[in-house]
């Protein structure tokens, strides 16, 4: 079974904050991760290719930093590595995301399979697994937790649902995104680390993947961000004063409406 | 890309400050853009010497923006019930149409809906499309996503509505991707700007610690996912009128790749927490699972449900379907008391719309106290006792 993964970088989150006064996110100390869904993409690839033998590509579309998740990945079980990067790419929404990874699958050759995490913890979009199956028609499911089988070139598997699960079968070649219960990722070995050192990484910039300029990045997005802020509150911030008691009490008549 | 006039550029450093991505640096008095550079253009307009331009060639129209007209939710069926979402996508929608004085319909999938497209009236809508079909038993992103695409592609609405629910926000990108328009997902707030029709799309990206507004400008219709709990639902009103069509869907747009062998229901939590009016919230401050008794009989005694920060759910003191938060489940309960909680942004933006909060946290400098109506500093260890005695005395 040949699978893609496709996996992005990420600032980790918790660190990304904004300052409500200037606007500005706080830039020290935020550091760039593998988007925490995609090692589990990852993982599950590599089991895959443990059980039914293939390979497993790593693609990433992003700056050419973003290198390091790629060889991490090696490091944890993949054999190739894509990185499809151009300056032409900064800016792209979903859209232009989805048509930039098509055509850079497009170039990487046939699959079987590709996987891509639920979502990217920087945008929480959760468009782009479904998005790219569309641009290579291919079938998908999303938020799938648990594989189950693999027959007569179909993968069986569970789906998360918002009241429970749906058992799904899928027709290769298709796609799935993953979330985070279906695995345990492991922890990179000694010889995947060494791998991933020596390892060329494929680069493909806008040419190579023979992409319409006017399809990529902000020119080519069809959604446009207006405005970023800090969330603000509307607390009337109330403090109760006095003893514990008097404090209680105060509280309780406050509250009379509700009990 | 980001064009920066070198000869007009003064070094004053400004853009550095407003570039919220680190994008910029002023290097031997001129600035440099790096590659973290997101294109958002917020340094264009805080250049004062007008250095830097955004070389983003005026786009082609895509479409003609004025025929498309009306707004559209698709409304959620599963396992024989509309699903709360939709309601409130009906709220929101019925806001947005009155405004643009246009109509709001609804797309019904499923298989043995019953009076569920007229209770889509009651709630709002002046059309309902549905399909009732035994091939959308169950949901397939292909047949489900095909409809869809079918409908608006001859109603043309200027916008489409779906919850953030898993088949919304499974289904929606591949209608979005097949119609060729934007779509932005888990939408928190929606407006039309009067001057243009255009809709303002604000939603929590990083986790929930910033926000952002989006526009779909060129290309219809303007497609979102909605999160549930966030928009309120119109007042029921059973003599509302409105149409109901059947749709007929082309016998091959009923075929999907994918199969679903079995939907399996899980045991639902016995209190679903997003349908209490009163929630009580327990966090890090409880210390143990033991703790945790005390928030019980507090939710006891003023008859709600438990909640809970990730910090608890991480330290297994309570299960993850009580988690509060972005990662949790938004609330919005006419009494919401956080107990031990500090008011991280994530956990606040699951609970912030609740009408009156009560903050028992021994900081007086923690966070939730910026959220909360009424905020008590004290150890909740001893707060927590007064307040179940003097509400069970209250309460008879
Ligand atoms: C991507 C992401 C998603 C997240 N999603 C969620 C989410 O959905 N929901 C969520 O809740 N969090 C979420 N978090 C975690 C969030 O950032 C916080 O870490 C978490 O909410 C903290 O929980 P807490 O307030 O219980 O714990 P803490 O922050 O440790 O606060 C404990 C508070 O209890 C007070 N306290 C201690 N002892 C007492 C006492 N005896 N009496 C009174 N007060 C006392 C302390 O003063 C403190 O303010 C997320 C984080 C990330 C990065
Ligand atoms: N730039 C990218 N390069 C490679 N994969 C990506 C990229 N952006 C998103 N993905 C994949 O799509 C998934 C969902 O991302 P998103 O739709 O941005 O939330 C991620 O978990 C990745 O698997």
């Amino acid at each position: 079974m040949n699978i893609i993964v496709c996996i992005k970088q990420v600032p980790d989150a918790k660190d990304v904050r904004l300052d409500p006064k200037t606007n500005t996110m706080a830039r020290e100390g935020v550091e760039s991760i593998m988007n925490p869904f995609d090692r589990h993409a990852v993982e599950e690839a590599v089991r895959l290719k443990e059980q039914h033998g293939g390979t497993v590509t790593v693609l990433s579309m992003g700056p050419p930093q973003a290198e390091a998740i790629l060889r991490e990945a090696v490091s944890c079980g993949a054999d190739e590595a894509v990185l499809v990067s151009d300056r032409a790419f900064a800016g792209a929404d979903t859209w232009a995301t989805t048509y930039t990874l098509g055509k850079a699958i497009e170039k990487t050759g046939p699959f079987d399979l590709i996987l891509c995490g639920k979502q990217a913890i920087d945008g929480d979009t959760a468009q782009v697994g479904p998005g790219l199956a569309k641009r290579l028609n291919i079938p998908y499911v999303s938020c799938v937790r648990k594989i189950t089988g693999f027959e007569n070139g179909a993968i069986l598997l569970h789906r998360l649902m918002d009241d429970g699960y749906d058992e799904v079968e899928i027709p290769l070649p298709g796609l799935l995104t993953v979330v985070k219960e279906i695995n345990e990722p492991r922890v990179p070995s000694l010889k995947g680390k060494m791998k991933a050192k020596s390892l060329s990484i494929r680069i493909l910039n806008a040419e190579a993947i023979e992409a319409d300029p006017d399809s990529l990045g902000l020119p080519g997005s069809t959604t446009q961000v207006v405005k970023v802020f800090a969330p603000e509150f509307k607390g009337e911030r109330a403090m109760l004063e006095g003893t514990v008691d008097e404090q209680v009490e105060q509280l309780v008549n406050k509250l009379e409406p509700y009990l | 890309m980001l064009k920066i006039d070198i000869e007009t550029c003064i070094g004053c450093g400004v853009c550095e400050e407003e570039c919220t991505f680190g994008a910029i640096e002023v290097i031997d008095g001129v600035a440099v853009v790096n590659e973290k550079c997101t294109l958002c253009g917020s340094c264009v307009d805080s250049c004062e010497v007008g250095a830097l331009s955004i070389d983003s060639k005026e786009k082609a129209v895509q479409v003609d923006l004025a025929e498309w007209s009306g707004i559209m939710i698709f409304a959620e069926y599963r396992h024989g019930k509309v699903v709360p979402v939709s309601f409130e996508l009906l709220g929101i929608g019925r806001e947005l149409a009155d405004q643009q004085k246009v109509t709001l319909s609804a797309v019904l999938l499923g298989s043995g809906l019953g009076g569920a497209a007229r209770d889509l009236v009651s709630y709002g809508a002046d059309i309902v499309y549905q399909v009732d079909d035994p091939a959308l038993e169950y949901f397939t992103d292909e047949i489900f996503g095909n409809i869809l695409e079918d409908v608006v592609r001859e109603q043309k609405p200027e916008v489409v509505l779906a919850g953030a629910t898993a088949i919304g926000r499974s289904f929606i990108p591949l209608v979005a991707t097949s119609l060729a328009t934007g779509l932005t997902a888990d939408c928190t707030q929606l407006a039309i700007r009067p001057d243009d029709g255009v809709l303002l799309q604000t939603r929590p990206a990083f986790g929930g610690n910033i926000m952002a507004t989006i526009e779909c400008p060129f290309t219809r219709p303007q497609m979102s996912t909605v999160r549930p709990r966030v928009m309120k639902a119109v007042q029921q009103d059973l003599n509302r009128k409105g149409e109901i069509i059947n749709y007929q869907p082309q016998p091959e747009r009923l075929q999907s790749k994918v199969k679903v062998l079995r939907s399996v229901l899980e045991e639902q939590d016995q209190v679903n927490i997003t349908e209490g009016e009163i929630i009580v919230s327990g966090g890090r401050g409880l210390d143990n699972e033991k703790g945790f008794e005390l928030i019980k009989q507090l939710a006891d005694a003023v008859g709600g449900a438990v909640g809970a920060s990730r910090a608890a759910v991480d330290s297994e003191w309570i299960a993850y379907p009580h988690q509060v938060g972005q990662t949790g489940k938004t609330v919005n309960p006419k009494l919401y008391i956080a107990c031990g909680i500090s008011g991280a942004i994530q956990h606040v933006v699951g609970m912030q719309s609740s009408e009156t909060i009560v903050a028992i946290n021994k900081d007086p400098h923690a966070s939730i106290f910026d959220v909360a109506t009424y905020g008590i500093v004290g150890d909740l260890f001893e707060v927590v006792p007064k307040l179940i005695e003097k509400i069970k005395e209250r309460r008879g």
